[in-house]
């Protein structure tokens, strides 16, 4: 299998730095253990192993547990059909990781997204402003510390926010075999 | 052999005067042809197209004149979600049109945010600028903003035009009346 193949050679070329794939429902994960080393890691996948198209970076907040962060590259061999995944722990005092905007071109706008939701910083990346939010917008709404509703905020001549009233929501479903109305999305309050 | 046949509008019988007050020309004239400004942010910026098309068509009302331009526009459609982000645009948008002016909030998220109960959209857009006409449905049917428009119509129908005019011309000392 290509993609075991090509974790394995990565855990040759690195050593101990990555782990011993993991499979799950036919997707292989890596993880390395230094985030330092991950444009050096994604080079090599993408220059010896073929992965040369990055499909998406996504973050995970481990909120209350250390290392806070998690992120996660999403590699894709077309030649082959392959896909890779690498994930790589980042801790909330550092929030910082070398950008991978080297290797792949399009990782650019992967990292300003989440650098504007999580505040995660990607070191070497040249234009590193907020994509969704605007520029003075003082929080990271993708953390899970942060309040769905929102947090009141004032950016004069650019934008202001408020809470917006949940009005007994969020709204959730419930696993049910119940027809679509039983079903549907309501105000459940924890008893 | 003459043929005498009157087909049409015959001024010599039915004539050429129609009397009425000018405060009911002028809203007659304005109502008939409001021109809106489309603005679409969302899926309901969708089904407002519906209603500029074949099917519905908003040129009966006199208002398929879609302006891409607020000074050229007199009814603000605001037909979707607004995000803070675009909240600021909208308002300037809004500002940049002449008054009279009248906004319809189509949908429920111009109305009140709908769904979106977030950090990240506006609970309504009311919250930035006067709205004349709420439309429910998520989107609404294209009927339910063509009964808007009507119901829009219908205000200016009431509307004493000439002596708000008036009264503007007064409050500035522009007019010697």
């Amino acid at each position: 299998m290509f993609t075991l193949d090509s974790a394995h050679q990565l855990k040759a070329k690195f050593g101990d730095l990555i782990s011993e794939p993991a499979e799950f429902r036919g997707e292989i994960t890596v993880k390395l253990a230094d985030a330092e080393q991950i444009a050096e890691v994604c080079g090599f996948a993408k220059m010896k192993l073929g992965f040369e198209y990055l499909v998406d970076i996504s973050s995970v907040d481990n909120y209350g547990e250390d290392p806070r962060w998690t992120v996660v590259y999403d590699l894709r061999n077309l030649t082959n059909n392959a896909e890779l995944r690498i994930k790589t722990d980042v801790s909330e005092e550092k929030s910082e990781l070398p950008s991978v905007l080297g290797v792949w071109a399009t990782s650019n706008w992967h990292e300003r997204e989440i650098y504007d939701m999580m505040g995660i910083r990607f070191r070497g990346h040249p234009d590193l402003r907020r994509i969704l939010m605007w520029e003075g917008y003082p929080y990271f709404p993708l953390r899970k510390d942060f309040p769905l509703a929102g947090k009141p905020t004032n950016v004069p001549e650019v934008a202001f926010t408020e809470i917006s009233p949940m009005e007994g929501g969020p709204f959730v479903t419930l696993p049910s075999s119940g027809d679509a109305v039983s079903r549907e999305p309501r105000v459940r309050n924890p008893e | 052999m003459q043929t005498q046949s009157e087909i049409g509008y015959n001024s010599k019988i039915e004539g050429d005067v129609v009397i009425t007050r000018i405060d009911a020309a002028l809203a007659w004239f304005q109502k008939n042809s409001v021109w809106p400004m489309p603005m679409g942010l969302a899926c309901c910026g969708i089904e407002l197209m519906a209603v500029g098309a074949s099917r519905f068509d908003i040129s009966r009302f006199g208002s398929e004149v879609m302006r891409f331009s607020p000074r050229q526009s007199d009814c603000m459609i605001v037909a979707g979600t607004v995000t803070y982000k675009m909240a600021g645009f909208v308002k300037r948008i809004y500002d940049q049109m002449l008054a009279p002016k009248w906004v319809i909030a189509m949908g429920a998220c111009a109305s009140t945010g709908g769904m979106y109960r977030s950090y990240a959209v506006l609970q309504g857009v009311d919250h930035i600028i006067p709205v004349d006409v709420y439309v429910s449905g998520c989107p609404p049917r294209p009927e339910a903003v063509l009964d808007a428009l009507i119901k829009i119509q219908n205000q200016i129908g009431k509307e004493p035009i000439l002596s708000k005019l008036n009264l503007v011309a007064k409050l500035t000392g522009s007019s010697k009346s």
